[in-house]
């Protein structure tokens, strides 16, 4: 299994995680993914490939460190996403009643192992 | 944003907004302009519909000698701007896309929104028309009439 697989394994096991992708942050294009039917990966990876870009940059140009998690809760879930190595970025979509907790952590420790 | 037929203003409209592209131009396979944004000069579009028409030719027999029936896509990237060029079958014939971004926005967000606007054109275009053969005998004058209502002179 590689690297990404892996990662992404860890991250769907968690309960509630709808989906989880692997994409390029600055083209907002997918290099991997599992989600469960009806997600759309394509438009999961556009928007939170643009929106981890856009506060990196704000981060950057206000003089901070850029995050290391971001969370856009919805009425009816979140979007997750951890920016990794590589202008990668790893994103979960989860449902209402996950355990964001623990995604947060499986998350976080599956995209510093992205090298 | 300038369009020859005002059905398809609306989802244009709707992919600039979303897209943040700098340059857009709608035309038909064979370079006939159906609408523009960004462009300023009629120079510009007729080169870059030109252009454009001839890639999406190019490409399309590629895709037909590699056994596909056609690329959903073909995307330039560029350090500055980049340049995305898809064709798309409308109930008015085939038409193609010509978008020219920047780094203010991505690939995959180009994408997206241009095939939701792929989507809302096949659902806006009036289906009681005739489809206008792709080369017809007045081309000349109905190129010189788009490109005044294009530009507005």
């Amino acid at each position: 299994m590689t690297d990404t697989q892996l990662a992404l394994d860890r991250v769907t096991r968690v309960s509630g995680v709808r989906g989880a992708l692997i994409a390029s942050a600055g083209d907002g294009l997918v290099v991997a993914e599992q989600l469960m039917d009806g997600v759309d990966g394509r438009a999961a990876a556009a928007l939170a490939g643009s929106l981890v870009g856009r506060l990196v940059r704000t981060a950057e140009g206000a003089g901070r460190r850029p995050p290391a998690f971001v969370q856009l809760r919805a009425e009816r879930g979140s979007i997750l996403a951890a920016p990794c190595p590589h202008d990668l970025v790893l994103i979960a979509v989860v449902g209402p009643d996950a355990n964001v907790g623990l995604a947060r952590l499986e998350m976080l420790d599956a995209a510093s192992r992205l090298n | 944003m300038r369009a020859l037929e005002p059905w398809v203003e609306a989802p244009l409209q709707a992919f600039l907004d979303e897209s943040s592209a700098r340059l857009t131009l709608l035309m038909t396979s064979s370079g006939q302009v159906v609408a523009q944004h960004g462009f300023s000069r009629s120079l510009d579009v007729m080169t870059a519909a030109a252009l454009g028409a001839g890639i999406g030719a190019s490409t399309e027999e590629l895709a037909r000698l590699m056994g596909s029936p056609r690329f959903g896509a073909l995307v330039h990237h560029g350090s500055r701007q980049s340049c995305l060029l898809s064709g798309f079958s409308t109930p008015r014939g085939k038409w193609l896309g010509l978008v020219v971004f920047g780094p203010e926005t991505s690939v995959g967000i180009v994408q997206l929104f241009f095939d939701q606007m792929v989507e809302q054109l096949a659902a806006a275009a009036p289906r009681d028309q005739p489809v206008a053969p792709a080369l017809p005998e007045n081309f000349e004058h109905e190129l010189d009439a788009s490109l005044k209502a294009l530009f507005g002179r």
